[in-house]
């Protein structure tokens, strides 16, 4: 039996490796990868967005935040990764809305940046969503469950400006409200 | 799509999440449990990438960025391959994964907006580059020895020469982000970031191997790091009896 190679920090120059067209090096590669919903998504059209917060409350600049779903089918998986944006820390995915397969429909997402020794595996869960009462994982976060659950802020604002939902996913790295984390 | 089962990840193997001579873990590390998610999960699934993505320079990281440029310069530095095998805990190879790296320049020097270290750029340097692994799980990159720098975590802290690894394997939960170093460095024993780790033997496990059979003569020298992804585990019951 082998031992798992230990993680490490991804460090503040994630991007240079992961996205590097976002750090300004163009043309190595065609694009960044996992930037763009694949053509042959299927389903409704959802934006995913949020902030991370330090336990000083402060914004998480550096980040970096990949996302894994099943599409509105449930048939194909779904990879993006996103930086949360050097100036004002927003990470932002435009997403489909994913079908309920293993549980209510989420979003499962990994976040890496200076900082964090091992990468941090959380979820995206609905509000207004009837099955969240019976997912597994939302019942064993029990009070906690709030921090899984994305809110939807402004509908009438989505719907005149975008055209789809804009869900809004905050994640805080320790203290009040800490998002609960995922050994899975 | 398949479902399986990981084996339990080793927590106490890896860094600890606050390891309070890394600074900036202190502000960045949950200080609740990690929730355990047991049974089929969507994280045991992740993300295939297609070979055809891959470009003829993506692993060559002396020529990549002069050639996106459309110059055929050369970054300037000790010349290495780096290369090693993807296997599993239980020592299966992992073929057609994506590894991704990313480095300093030969002076220490990230081109990064947010850099401030007073080495130069390499003006033929980028610093990141990318491969899938072949039918036995081998990866190989060309490039450049990075340099050591001093980084804002003490009064006069460096990291040893380091290259930055992104692995996926074939399932989310197995995604690891890594970092080789060089065999010899004598700056690992000083390097808070690396001494998160409280096993010896894991920290070994990050220190690339001098290869001089793989170096080319009269070219390049050789390192070999071998990356381990979580294995598969028995499946687990659903339904188990109480008291089973």
């Amino acid at each position: 039996m082998l031992k798992e190679t230990p993680s490490q920090t991804a460090g503040p120059y994630v991007h240079i490796g992961c996205i590097p067209q976002y750090s300004g090096i163009d043309g190595i590669y065609p694009n960044d990868p996992g930037c763009a919903l694949p053509a042959d998504a299927q389903g409704t059209l959802i934006r995913l967005g949020g902030k991370i917060f330090d336990g000083n409350h402060d914004v998480v600049k550096d980040a970096l935040v990949e996302l894994w779903q099943r599409d509105g089918d449930g048939d194909k998986g779904i990879w993006l990764r996103q930086p949360t944006d050097l100036s004002n820390g927003f990470y932002q995915f435009d997403t489909v809305m994913p079908a309920a397969v293993l549980g209510a429909p989420h979003i499962c997402l990994w976040i890496v940046a200076r900082g964090i020794n091992l990468g941090l595996h959380t979820r995206v869960y609905f509000p207004d969503e009837p099955k969240n009462e019976h997912d597994p994982v939302l019942t064993s976060a029990g009070k906690r469950r709030d921090t899984l659950i994305s809110t939807r802020p402004d509908p009438e604002e989505d719907e005149s400006d975008i055209g789809f939902p804009v869900y809004r996913f905050d994640i805080r790295l320790q203290g009040e409200r800490e998002t609960v984390f995922l050994n899975v | 799509m398949k479902q399986r089962s990981l084996k339990q990840r080793d927590y106490d193997w890896h860094p600890q999440a606050l390891s309070p001579d890394y600074k900036s873990s202190i502000l960045r590390s949950p200080t609740q449990p990690l929730l355990r998610v047991d049974g089929l999960a969507s994280e045991l699934d992740g993300p295939a990438f297609s070979p055809d993505v891959i470009g003829p320079l993506d692993h060559n990281l002396i020529q990549n960025y002069a050639a996106a440029l459309g110059s055929n310069g050369e970054a300037i530095g000790p010349r290495i391959i780096v290369h090693g095998r993807v296997v599993d805990e239980n020592n299966r190879a992992v073929p057609d994964t994506l590894v991704e790296v990313w480095q300093a320049n030969a002076g220490g020097r990230y081109r990064h907006i947010n850099e401030g270290y007073i080495a130069p750029l390499d003006e033929n340097f980028g610093g990141c580059g990318r491969c899938m692994t072949d039918e036995n799980g081998c990866y190989r990159f060309l490039t450049v020895q990075p340099g050591a720098y001093p980084f804002p975590n003490g009064p006069n802290t460096w990291r040893p020469a380091h290259i930055h690894f992104s692995v996926f394997g074939t399932a989310f939960a197995q995604r690891l982000i890594t970092q080789m170093y060089f065999e010899g460095d004598p700056l690992i024993q000083h390097c808070a970031i690396l001494n998160a780790i409280a096993d010896p033997k894991a920290v070994q496990a990050l220190i690339g191997r001098l290869d001089m059979e793989t170096s080319v003569p009269m070219d390049c020298l050789a390192y070999r790091f071998d990356i381990v992804l979580r294995g598969e585990g028995s499946t687990p019951f659903e339904n188990r009896m109480e008291g089973n």
